[in-house]
């Protein structure tokens, strides 16, 4: 890496105070006025719209093992889901996924 | 602010995402000091920034010698779902206080919003200033823990054995997350076009895919939702 530490904090407080501002954006614009109906509606599907789409590349395509499907990894995420699906809980869902991911972990390697 | 329930219940919903936190900061810990960044730096990172997957990217960059303004365009990118989560918390806290909204902004992270706004659809009676201690209750065991864990890997370096697949900790706590979300057809349409979305955009820079598949996804969840309603009313 060839950063001066001038450039090296220019990203840090850049890269902050910009991911501050986007995370205040609407919470800090909006405020106390009514949304329209429609906006709403839209709104209520932002987390089902983003996260999935977040973790399906982490699933199918590991960095860690150079983009291959890995059975370690896909088992656990099928177990996750399986486990959720059952217990309706996070807190065994978490654990249990884990649990899951080591067994196969130490299975297979 | 007195311990209340609802923050009670926030730190107890919010404690198993301590599993994702402590290895994941210690890992940007270990990487960016490996990177060449100082003490300072490094935690300036995780106490500034508080948002891992922008803070990997940002640093991969600068292993790679980005210029600033790629690495700033490239690590803001990975982070600009966060104005999503703060539109979408807009209805639920939008009526307290400037400051506390303020506050909440800088607690602004993946698992935090996604635990509140599960909590908040499902208990349509609380307050603005319960869901508040909610909030802050989901974050206090994990917020204090990023910044521990990453001084942690950032001082004592590499303890975490390395072919351990801690990188699949992120995925086990979404799924967790997302499958209780997963409460009507709309919301399945949503994951689905979200899901699929990715994929058919996964060629495009700077995360800018996964932005896509959001607006497509949050837009077929709601038309969903609109046709089942107009069905019911038919």
């Amino acid at each position: 890496m060839s950063f001066t530490t001038a450039h090296i904090w220019t990203i840090i407080i850049g890269l902050g105070l910009g991911s501050y501002l986007l995370r205040l954006s609407f919470l800090g614009i909006i405020g106390n006025r009514d949304l329209p109906e429609w906006v709403l509606r839209h709104l209520r599907y932002t987390a089902v719209a983003v996260m999935p789409g977040m973790i399906t590349p982490l699933i199918l395509f590991p960095q860690a093992t150079e983009g291959t499907l890995d059975p370690v990894r896909m088992g656990a995420a099928i177990a996750t889901i399986a486990i959720s699906f059952l217990t309706r809980n996070a807190t065994l869902t978490i654990f249990g996924g884990a649990a899951v991911l080591f067994a196969l972990h130490f299975i297979m390697h | 602010m007195a311990l209340s329930k609802d923050f009670r219940q926030g730190m107890r919903d919010g404690t198993p995402f301590i599993l994702v936190i402590l290895p994941f900061g210690a890992v940007f810990g270990v990487v960016a000091t490996e990177a060449g960044l100082n003490l300072a730096q490094v935690m300036g990172f995780s106490v500034l920034v508080i948002a891992g997957a922008a803070q990997f990217v940002a640093v991969q960059m600068m292993v790679d010698n980005a210029p600033v303004l790629i690495v700033l365009a490239a690590s803001l990118a990975v982070n600009l779902r966060m104005a999503m989560y703060s539109a979408s918390l807009a209805p639920h806290l939008g009526r307290i206080s400037w400051w506390k909204r303020g506050v909440v902004s800088y607690f602004m992270v993946d698992q935090a919003y996604a635990a509140s706004i599960l909590k908040y659809e499902n208990t349509p009676s609380m307050t603005p200033e319960s869901k508040l201690s909610y909030y802050l209750g989901v974050v206090t065991p994990i917020c204090p823990l990023w910044y521990l864990a990453t001084w942690g890997g950032a001082t004592l370096g590499t303890a975490v054995p390395a072919d351990l697949p801690i990188d699949f900790a992120v995925p086990i706590t979404f799924l967790a997350l997302i499958v209780p979300m997963l409460r009507s057809m709309a919301h399945v349409a949503a994951a689905l076009v979200s899901i699929i979305g990715v994929l058919v955009f996964a060629a495009l820079p700077f995360n800018l895919g996964l932005l896509l598949a959001a607006l497509l996804a949050m837009m077929a969840g709601a038309e969903v939702e609109r046709r089942i309603s107009l069905r019911g009313q038919a």
